[in-house]
């Protein structure tokens, strides 16, 4: 039996109580924010107490922006837009040249194999300004700059590596033999792949796509330097708020919702096998 | 000329390198006629899941080459090689139910639905198994997944079936009645299977050759009768066989027309030497140095005889193994009837030629069994 005694017990509560704070304070915060206008959030002293309004939503919705200094354009929900379309398209590429490759550092042990896979996963440990200077330029020559393609493409550095190596260590984890028992059994390599080792890395696989989707939703800079503003995503969005007339606490705030709203329900929904993933990742990678 | 099936010519696997890494099977020359049964013999470790991979394809040839069906196949992937494996470890696919898993081979070769299923109904019921088959791998038992993972195997029409220690997880009672059957199975259906197993009797009741492998290395090939009548070297005779062969050194001598056989702690074994034929005689002599060995079921008591001392005494149901000092070391031997000895009685213990075999001490060959030679 498992015994703690009450002072432990009263102290464990205490550590997650203060750990659940600090991570859910912000996040709460910010919701609180976004119903509130920006002379309200702005008040001294701050105060819980205030009357809700929606005027930060419908002006993201509606794209108009009210200042001090008058109407602004502003185009969230093309940057909402932006976001959904370079995510999905970006893992869809990634799952689809990924995992291939993952079957192949996973199965196939080549030599060099661990070598190239290593240098992967190294292009998430270099400063993506270190890339992107040179890449701007390239862009530019080959016409890629500020393309959808282009930023799909510059999107791979994030999700490549990150469905690379959780996807691998699925892969690694299938008995060999059940492959082999399939193969002998009158099954080409490539059935073997499709029928066998695809369906049992499944749960791999979407915790790999769920954790690049949430990865590439919020790159910033990428985005920022590659693409104008029709092809921007949210978090490169939000930079609108930050006006000639002050900062829009509250459009910043019903912004900030809106963008993380699906990746959190993603999170939400995908509980499991995003702890899976990460901690295969971690303890393989 | 008997039908060749599958022919093992001088192969070796090394685990890594050539030469450097783990050489698991080392050098094995082996040929199994069409229709034939054999049982790939040894302790745990000395590579006879090694033997049936490279056979089956899975792990590369160091060295050597194998023909199968005519073909030679140490080249080509697993798919081309039309053999059926049981593995060690079951390996079923767990995403299926055990029917989809025994029925996968047929369905690729676009067997038609119904003689699928009636073939899945023989081999199911044959393993026991029917009440098993449209549940999952993982929410049976480890006897039934290796039932599952054996019907997988015997299912299809092969070349060579591989079976890889296919019941392991079996109860006794259980196995005993399987083996019936699964031979039964095999030979009606005239396939040809390898059956890996660590046990004796199992290699007895099923095998028509037995391949007695130690070390990565294949000690005898040979039909039961022979690896216990006539053991080819000191291990197979010390392996096979339950309980195990006694073995003492000794030096050959000759006196006064009788070879002696001078044992530890002066003991000293008597023979005419009419009871040998010459060359055995021969062999033995020249040697000086040899080890004898007699197994438990030929030692028996009686008048004359050496002598030695009771250790330990077990009526185990049907049979008596006694235990008994004798030559500074053991000397084993089994008696049907129960035994009144006890601790410490003596007894006089009398070794037959016919029953002697005799080995090298350096090599470990056989040199003679009986008054032959080996
Ligand atoms: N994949 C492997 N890599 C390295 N060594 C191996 C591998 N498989 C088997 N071995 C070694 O080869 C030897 C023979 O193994 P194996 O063929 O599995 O024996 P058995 O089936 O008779 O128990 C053992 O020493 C084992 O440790
Ligand atoms: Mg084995």
């Amino acid at each position: 039996m498992d015994t703690v005694s009450p002072l432990e017990r009263v102290l464990r509560g205490l550590a997650i109580t203060v750990v659940i704070l600090f991570f859910m304070f912000p996040i709460v915060w910010i919701f609180l924010m976004s119903f509130q206008t920006n002379e309200t959030i702005l008040r001294v002293p701050p105060s819980v107490v205030f009357e809700p309004t929606l005027t930060n939503y419908t002006a993201l919705i509606t794209g108009k922006l009210e200042t001090a200094a008058g109407t602004l354009e502003i185009a969230f929900m093309r940057n909402l837009w932006n976001s959904l379309f370079l995510s999905t398209a970006s893992v869809a590429v990634g799952l689809l040249l990924g995992v291939p490759a993952a079957y192949a550092f996973g199965r196939l042990k080549f030599r060099g194999s661990e070598d190239i896979a290593f240098t992967l996963l190294s292009f998430r440990f270099a400063p993506p300004l270190l890339v992107l200077l040179p890449l701007t330029i390239y862009f530019q020559k080959i016409g890629l700059a500020d393309t959808y393609v282009g930023l799909i493409w510059v999107y791979q550095l994030i999700v490549l590596p990150l469905i690379l190596w959780i996807v691998r260590g699925y892969f690694e984890d299938i008995p060999a033999d059940i492959e082999y028992a399939y193969r002998i059994a009158g099954h080409s390599w490539f059935s073997t792949f499709r029928k066998i080792a695809l369906p049992l890395a499944g749960p791999g696989i979407a915790a790999a796509g769920l954790l690049a989707f949430i990865f590439a939703w919020n790159n910033f800079i990428f985005a920022l330097v590659l693409a104008s503003a029709d092809k921007q995503p949210v978090t490169v969005g939000a930079l609108a708020f930050v006006t000639a007339s002050g900062i829009q606490y509250g459009q910043v705030a019903a912004g900030i919702v809106l963008s993380i709203a699906p990746t959190f329900a993603l999170a939400l929904y995908a509980q499991r096998y995003l702890v899976e993933g990460l901690s295969l990742g971690a303890v393989k990678g | 000329m008997t039908d060749i099936m599958l022919n093992i010519e001088n192969v070796d696997k090394f685990y890594g390198p050539v030469g450097v890494g783990v050489h698991a099977v080392k050098g094995i020359d082996m040929q199994v006629a069409r229709g034939e049964i054999i049982a790939l013999l040894g302790s745990s470790g000395c590579g006879k899941t090694s033997t049936l991979r490279m056979v089956a394809g899975f792990e590369a040839v160091s060295r050597g080459r194998i023909h199968l069906a005519g073909r030679e196949v140490h080249m080509l992937p697993p798919v081309k090689r039309n053999v059926a494996m049981a593995f060690e470890g079951y390996s079923l696919y767990p995403t299926v139910t055990v029917r989809d898993n025994i029925a996968f081979a047929l369905k690729a070769a676009r067997l038609p639905q119904s003689e699928v299923e009636s073939r899945v109904r023989d081999v199911a019921q044959m393993l026991e198994i029917t009440d098993i088959l449209d549940r999952f791998p993982t929410s049976v038992s480890g006897g039934q997944q290796q039932r599952a993972s054996l019907a997988r195997a015997l299912i299809r029409d092969a070349d060579l079936h591989l079976l890889d220690e296919p019941m392991g997880q079996l109860e006794p009672q259980l196995r005993t009645l399987l083996r019936g059957r699964i031979k039964h199975f095999i030979k009606e259906r005239g396939l040809t299977a390898i059956l890996v197993t660590h046990d004796q009797t199992e290699a007895n009741a099923l095998a028509d050759r037995i391949a007695v492998m130690e070390d990565g290395v294949l000690q005898q090939y040979a039909s039961p009768a022979e690896i216990k009548e006539r053991p080819a070297n000191l291990f197979t005779g010390t392996f096979v066989g339950e309980p195990p062969m006694n073995v003492f050194p000794a030096s050959a001598s000759v006196s006064a027309g009788e070879i002696l056989l001078n044992l530890a702690g002066g003991l000293v074994l008597r023979y005419p030497e009419a009871e040998f034929a010459p060359e055995v005689r021969q062999s033995i002599l020249s040697r000086g140095d040899v080890v004898i060995g007699v197994r438990p079921y030929a030692v028996h008591r009686g008048e004359g005889g050496a002598e030695a001392q009771v250790v330990a005494n077990q009526w185990l149901g049907d049979q008596t193994h006694i235990a008994a000092a004798f030559a500074e070391s053991t000397v084993v031997l089994v008696e049907h009837d129960r035994a009144r000895l006890s601790e410490g009685d003596r007894i006089r213990i009398a070794l037959k030629p016919d029953d002697l075999h005799v080995f090298d001490p350096d090599s470990g060959m056989a040199i003679s069994h009986g008054r032959g030679l080996a």
